[in-house]
């Protein structure tokens, strides 16, 4: 789906978060949240996407329970919205699974199938015919028509078509998960298998009904602070190029909303790029034929569920936001802290890194920012205590990974040939397995893994449109030094 | 004749609530209107503070007319209908 058709269910989302914090800012959280539904849908108001209002109000509270960090399969839906808020005052520890279906807003999309249109010419060629090698195709005199208990959905007959006169339906979700986690159960909706789910948000985006959703940590985050705690924020790099301020406002922005120190993720991916060329260079001695990057979650998360014959291959490099954390709370120990995510799969990351407290992502942070009245790029710039170097702050960047490792190598520079895997889908996993079994990769030795195409600043949880996100980043990183410098 | 001035706003409330659309309005808007418009990007036009008005951004305004939940669409054709008149 494109960016601007995207936005209409990113708004949805997004206004239910931030009228859930005006809620947890007002006297009455509880009784706020159940009337969030109304006061976005009241009585009588125009109904515009559903059918009718209530079903206007039942999704929406569905967007709510989310919102407020819950599982929807677990919704009863005789629950008052103000008792899942009460709950969320009181919950310890964040729930595992990132991601839920909301059913009531899942379409229940028809399946994926193979389809003769009425564009079929009934052609004397008939190559449909031909390229079907299951024998699902036959003609019934006035077109073709195809078998769908036969079909195997290849597509070769789609190829074969000189008219294009054959399509093939999807089911967004289903299409744009790279592991097949997601599907139509017996009742005909969505539902995710933990087992194989990697967190990587492709179905968030892909569902044209935003019917796919992040169980939001807003509120820890908000109550940790409102309890006075220590809170510290640690941003990934690709923040700078979500907001419509310069970094150096991020210090203030973040104190603005109480938490009381800021650090960049790009500090800890200084030690990430150091380990990684060791790593690198100590493998190629021991005669490894390649090795894989280890910064993004889902592609970490895809080696765990679906590929662990490629862990031997893979670095053992801790991640950015790992390294962050270790300095953080060896500095503050008392500290609870946040990392601001651009992506849903890092929540998965945080649950197995004590220290990490919680995640938010881009659009909570955003919504904080709307419901406290914050404008950012009014406020004061402050200097960052540790200055990250040009390649960390490009981390973000598909290939900035890559780039980083060989700005930092030391060995022959012939030795290291990057290449990259730019976004996770069914085909690269399929790559990547082949690696994994042949024990070769053709295009290069050191393979650089991000999950969203284009990498993190394309992550799920964006703001802003890429290329513009892309510019603002590189702008900032320009200004650093360079590994290169002080080989 | 005087340019028509369009004020889009880039405060932090209307690029949360479309950061992607205000992008494509003003490129849309410059390649189609060159001459005839003057895209001005401003900061906050602080019409998304009252309220639930924050729910309505983006915000755009055509000359002194206010668009709100702005899109390609619906700014282009009150520029047109300007245009003509």
């Amino acid at each position: 789906m494109s960016e601007i058709s995207e936005i209409e269910t990113k708004k949805l989302k997004r206004e239910v978060l931030v009228r859930l914090i005006k809620a947890f800012m007002s006297d009455n959280f509880a009784e706020n949240v159940r009337l969030i539904p109304y006061d976005m849908r009241p009585k009588g108001s125009e109904v515009p996407f559903r059918c009718c209002v209530y079903k206007e109000r039942a999704v929406l509270r569905s967007r709510a329970i989310a919102g407020l960090g819950f599982s929807m399969e677990e919704d009863d839906e005789r629950t008052l919205l103000s008792d899942f808020a009460q709950r969320a005052l009181t919950r310890e520890k964040p729930e595992s699974e990132p991601l839920t279906v909301l059913q009531n807003a899942c379409k229940g999309c028809p399946s994926a199938k193979v389809f003769v249109t009425e564009l079929c010419q009934n052609c004397v060629a008939k190559p449909c015919l031909k390229a079907c090698h299951f024998g699902a195709i036959s003609n019934n005199g006035r077109r073709s028509v195809i078998d769908n208990d036969k079909c195997k959905k290849c597509g070769l007959c789609m190829a074969a078509c000189p008219y294009h006169a054959i399509v093939k339906t999807i089911v967004p979700c289903e299409e744009a998960c790279p592991v097949g986690a997601i599907a139509k159960g017996e009742d005909g909706l969505a539902h995710i298998d933990k087992d194989k789910c990697i967190s990587c948000g492709k179905c968030v985006s892909a569902c044209p009904f935003g019917a796919t959703h992040a169980k939001s940590q807003v509120i820890d985050v908000l109550s940790k602070i409102k309890q006075g705690k220590e809170v510290i924020a640690m941003f990934a790099p690709a923040l700078v190029g979500h907001l419509p301020c310069s970094a150096e406002q991020f210090i203030e922005a973040f104190k603005k909303i109480g938490f009381s120190e800021v650090y960049e993720v790009a500090q800890g991916a200084d030690t990430t790029i150091q380990v990684e060329a060791h790593d690198f260079a100590e493998r190629l001695e021991q005669g490894a034929s390649f090795m894989t990057t280890s910064c993004c979650a889902a592609y970490n998360e895809l080696v765990k569920k679906h590929l662990p014959e490629i862990k031997p291959y893979v670095s053992d490099a801790h991640t950015p936001l790992y390294y962050t954390a270790e300095i953080v709370k060896k500095e503050h120990p008392n500290a609870e802290t946040v990392f601001i995510s651009p992506c849903f799969a890092k929540r998965k990351e945080a649950l197995d890194n004590p220290n990490v407290n919680n995640v938010l992502n881009f659009e909570e942070l955003g919504a904080i920012f709307i419901a406290f009245g914050i404008e950012v790029d009014t406020l004061e710039s402050k200097e960052y205590a540790y200055k990250s170097s040009k390649e960390a702050r490009d981390f973000p960047l598909s290939g900035g990974v890559a780039r980083a490792v060989q700005a930092a190598w030391k060995g022959n520079p012939d030795d290291l040939r990057p290449t990259t895997i730019n976004g996770l889908t069914k085909a690269t996993v399929r790559d990547l397995k082949m690696y994994a079994k042949t024990g070769k990769c053709p295009l290069g030795n050191l393979i650089e893994v991000m999950s969203c195409e284009g990498g993190c600043i394309a992550g799920n949880a964006g703001l802003n449109e890429v290329k513009m996100a892309l510019k603002k980043v590189t702008d900032y990183s320009a200004q650093s030094y360079s590994l290169k410098d002080n080989k | 004749m005087e340019k028509i001035k369009v004020k889009i706003c880039q405060g932090t409330t209307c690029f949360v609530m479309g950061g992607s659309v205000i992008k494509a309005i003003m490129d849309t808007l410059t390649e189609k209107y060159a001459d005839k418009i003057e895209i001005i990007p401003v900061r906050c036009l602080e019409v998304c503070h009252e309220n639930d008005s924050f729910s309505k951004a983006p915000y755009v305004y055509v000359d002194d007319e206010l668009v709100s939940d702005a899109s390609i669409e619906k700014v282009t054709s009150l520029i047109e209908s300007k245009l003509q008149k």
